[in-house]
């Protein structure tokens, strides 16, 4: 099968999954679409360039997270990201998971998880966790979603979204904190 | 002794920057005496795999 066959046959089964990776980072539907489309155009273009130096599925997602970096950029001109909500909206308040002494309360230290590793060929399981990805704040996600599924360092983050480091930091730990309790309460409590 | 509300907030930093020997030591200390804060390390490290696989990487 030729490179330009493989890439067709993986976006044209995939595809659904693609547009829901970017809409989850996009939050728009139509945005999402366009980036895909989009991706699909430039890996063909590129399929001389791809060889066989990666899976192609490695390979278009490289390409997509490119695409999303750059809809985000584009669209970070016309919504900067304090109109995506106060700061203190995503504000979770972790004080009720931690004693006065900010030790664990007992009812929320965590417990060892059952084989994780095997959620990951469930399709049940990634449902719930794009639906914990989706319920952190709308600010908290940005700079949540830079970082885990754009790969981008803290430093490019900050630049980019003109935040102070600590500040990021800060932001991810909760975003952390907010998934893992999300994952915790719907899945892994079962 | 490091508290709970540190420790998780320095395992997070763990993930996006490198820690000093001192960060380590503590943390280390910590997650020896404190079997939540000892799972909640192995969660964290879970859901970047998770977050990895989503983002298509093999």
């Amino acid at each position: 099968m030729s490179i330009d066959d493989q890439i067709q046959e993986f976006v044209g089964a995939r595809r659904p999954d693609l547009v829901r990776f970017a809409a989850l980072q996009l939050r728009d539907p139509a945005l999402a679409e366009d980036v895909v489309q989009e991706t699909l155009i430039a890996a063909m273009q590129g399929a001389v360039e791809f060889g066989s130096r990666s899976s192609v599925k490695t390979w278009v997602y490289s390409i997509l997270k490119r695409k999303i970096i750059d809809a985000l950029r584009t669209r970070r001109r016309e919504v900067p990201l304090s109109q995506l909500g106060a700061a203190d909206e995503d504000d979770d308040n972790f004080e009720g998971l931690f004693d006065h002494r900010g030790f664990w309360a007992t009812e929320h230290r965590p417990h060892r998880w059952a084989n994780p590793e095997d959620s990951l060929q469930q399709q049940q399981f990634w449902q719930v966790f794009e639906a914990c990805l989706d319920h952190l704040p709308a600010r908290t996600s940005r700079v949540f979603m830079m970082r885990e599924l754009l790969g981008l360092e803290v430093t490019e983050i900050c630049q980019e979204l003109a935040i102070a480091t600590s500040n990021c930091w800060v932001i991810l730990h909760r975003a952390r904190m907010g998934l893992r309790r999300c994952l915790d309460e719907t899945w892994f409590a079962r | 002794m490091m508290n709970c509300q540190q420790a998780t907030q320095l395992m997070s930093q763990e993930l996006d920057r490198p820690l000093n020997w001192r960060e380590r030591l503590a943390l280390r200390l910590h997650n020896l005496m404190c079997g939540g804060c000892h799972q909640y390390r192995k969660q964290l490290a879970f859901l970047r795999t998770a977050l990895r696989a989503r983002a298509g990487g093999d």
